[in-house]
């Protein structure tokens, strides 16, 4: 079973990009499961998702503690909490910051500046961890986009994830 | 056709499916994203239903009791305080045999103010004549609210479908949707044989006297018994019609096992399976047995599931304050095994509470406690004292 865990910021969509991946994986016909961790409701405030991914259906229900895959969607959260507590071999991030582990890195914030002309980070980051981590494919990925994003604002985030998906690089 | 939907989501395609007729909505988190995707089915006209927009939720059953009365396929759901304000309500719709549905994503109660996960709330509507069932995925939550109708309308009770707010309602897994055409096929709109119509006057819950007030109590007690039935038959015909039933309790590694930790919802269940597996392998038989249908409560299946273990717990996610064991599940599993003069130890665990979290670690605790000298008595996990 692949574990992932999701750190990011209130409003920068890192709910979002758990479901899109595993409604990516369901698509292909693995069994996921993405959930949220909500702290306190506020933009900004650190929030954590979770997703798991398994070619068997998946009963536990508990936070992931031990991540096979850590995405970090903004460089202050390594100062605000350890988003690498338990994590096992795959850091995903937001900026060029070389952890202890495997790291693959892009600038998310300026591609999404770029694309979207907002600093909204999850679909870059989705992008990202399809390259980085080979779970799903990336036609999954935007067959699962159309469901959250439709007309203009889906070919612009479809955009992205392929940009992101084309620039992120280990490091 | 296999769509990725959380268990709230699960709900409203279930509710379209069942082509229902009236909707009251009011939001209380985590129940919204139901009645939010109801919304845009009935906007998109993919459900040709009446979405009435109430201004509390005691108006929200309130006007799909009406509804009923006047022969609708109904639907409302709500949470914590909302369902604590519908309180009055839930009497009169059972009483009054109202074939409502009802969504119920469990939430904890105020004070403090919590949004997160503990059946609090469903705890407080167990003796106010509802059927009850609690789901454990959100597969379980759609497959659920469809059979719902077909034992609301079967027996003229009211059903609320219960599951864990926030660890359910907000997760994203796969569910297989069924063939709309099919459901409605497997729920035929059939004439009720007393509803409001001015042709035909008739009239619900007057005043009664003395005289005649306990008999129609004594109808519920005679009705709650013949939804068991229903619930049983419901679920043996809806498998096989779509492939997927799931009993009264669902059982997990039973069959051999000396320990069980008994439970309901999802997170409870999900994780005392991966605890059960845990011991396991560790050579310890544990097991799990999930209560699906709280009300009616499913005696028989439970005595006969525990009769053959040496110990047992029962993991609550609600506090009975002052209560001879504060867990609502374990005093009637108690009970029911009392009346059929079966005396084990076992012990009672509450937990995740306010969404306090439950892991794997925690439940594999209490089947090493079960193990090594099954007390009596109300253990409480994952508090400081």
């Amino acid at each position: 079973m692949l574990e992932v865990r999701f750190h990011g910021r209130g409003g920068q969509g890192i709910v979002t990009a758990a479901q899109l991946l595993a409604a990516a994986a369901i698509y292909e016909g693995k069994y996921a499961q993405a959930f949220p961790e909500f702290g306190p409701e506020r933009r900004g405030a650190p929030v954590k998702s979770y997703l798991r991914i398994w070619d068997r259906p998946i009963y536990v229900r508990e936070p992931v503690l031990n991540p096979d895959v850590v995405v970090v969607s903004d460089l202050s959260l390594f100062k605000a909490e350890n988003p690498l507590e338990g994590a096992k071999s795959v850091v995903v991030v937001n900026g060029f910051y070389k952890t202890p582990l495997r790291t693959y890195a892009l600038d998310a914030t300026a591609l999404a500046v770029k694309v979207l002309g907002r600093p909204i980070v999850n679909t870059a980051l989705v992008g990202a961890f399809v390259k980085a981590v080979e779970v799903v494919s990336l036609g999954a990925v935007l067959k699962a986009l159309g469901k959250y994003f439709q007309g203009r604002l889906y070919e612009l985030n479809a955009r992205l994830v392929e940009m992101a998906y084309r620039e992120v690089r280990e490091i | 056709m296999r769509e990725a939907l959380t268990s709230n989501y699960a709900a409203a395609y279930a509710v379209k499916a069942a082509d229902v007729d009236v909707i009251a909505v009011y939001p209380i988190t985590p129940q919204t994203t139901i009645v939010e995707k109801l919304s845009e089915f009935v906007s998109s006209g993919e459900l040709d239903a009446e979405l009435i927009h109430t201004e509390s939720e005691h108006s929200a059953l309130s006007a799909v009791l009406g509804a009923a009365a006047a022969g609708a396929r109904v639907f409302t759901a709500t949470s914590s305080q909302g369902l604590a304000l519908a309180y009055e309500v839930l009497h009169i719709a059972s009483a009054m045999r109202m074939p409502i549905v009802m969504a119920t994503p469990a939430r904890a109660l105020s004070a403090p103010i919590n949004i997160h996960n503990d059946y609090s709330d469903v705890m407080n509507m167990r003796d106010t004549g509802w059927v009850i069932y609690i789901a454990s995925s959100a597969q379980e939550v759609y497959d659920t609210v469809i059979q719902g109708y077909r034992v609301a309308e079967g027996v003229n009770l009211p059903v609320a479908v219960a599951y864990d707010g926030f660890l359910m309602s907000h997760t994203l897994e796969p569910v297989e949707l069924n063939d709309e055409g099919e459901v409605a096929k497997f729920l035929p709109r059939a004439a009720r044989p007393h509803v409001l119509d001015p042709r035909r006057p008739v009239t619900f819950g007057p005043l009664v006297s003395p005289d005649w007030y306990y008999e129609f109590k004594y109808q519920q007690v005679t009705a709650m018994n013949e939804a068991r039935e229903w619930v049983v038959k419901t679920d043996v015909e809806y498998g096989q019609w779509f492939g997927r039933s799931y009993g009264l309790v669902e059982g997990y590694l039973l069959e051999d096992a000396d320990y069980v930790v008994v439970t309901y919802g999802g997170a409870a269940y999900g994780n005392a399976r991966a605890a059960a597996d845990l011991a396991r392998e560790r050579g310890v038989a544990a097991g799990v047995l999930r209560i699906r249908l709280y009300r009616p409560f499913p005696t028989g299946e439970v005595v006969k599931a525990l009769s053959g273990v040496k110990t047992f717990a029962v993991l609550d996610r609600a506090i009975m304050f002052g209560s001879p064991a504060e867990g609502p599940l374990y005093k009637d599993v108690v009970l029911a095994m009392y009346l059929h003069g079966v005396d084990k130890p076992s012990l009672n665990v509450i937990h995740g509470i306010g969404q306090r979290a439950m892991y794997v670690r925690d439940i594999y605790k209490v089947f090493q406690a079960l193990r090594e000298g099954p007390g009596r008595g109300v253990m409480y996990m994952g508090v400081r004292p």
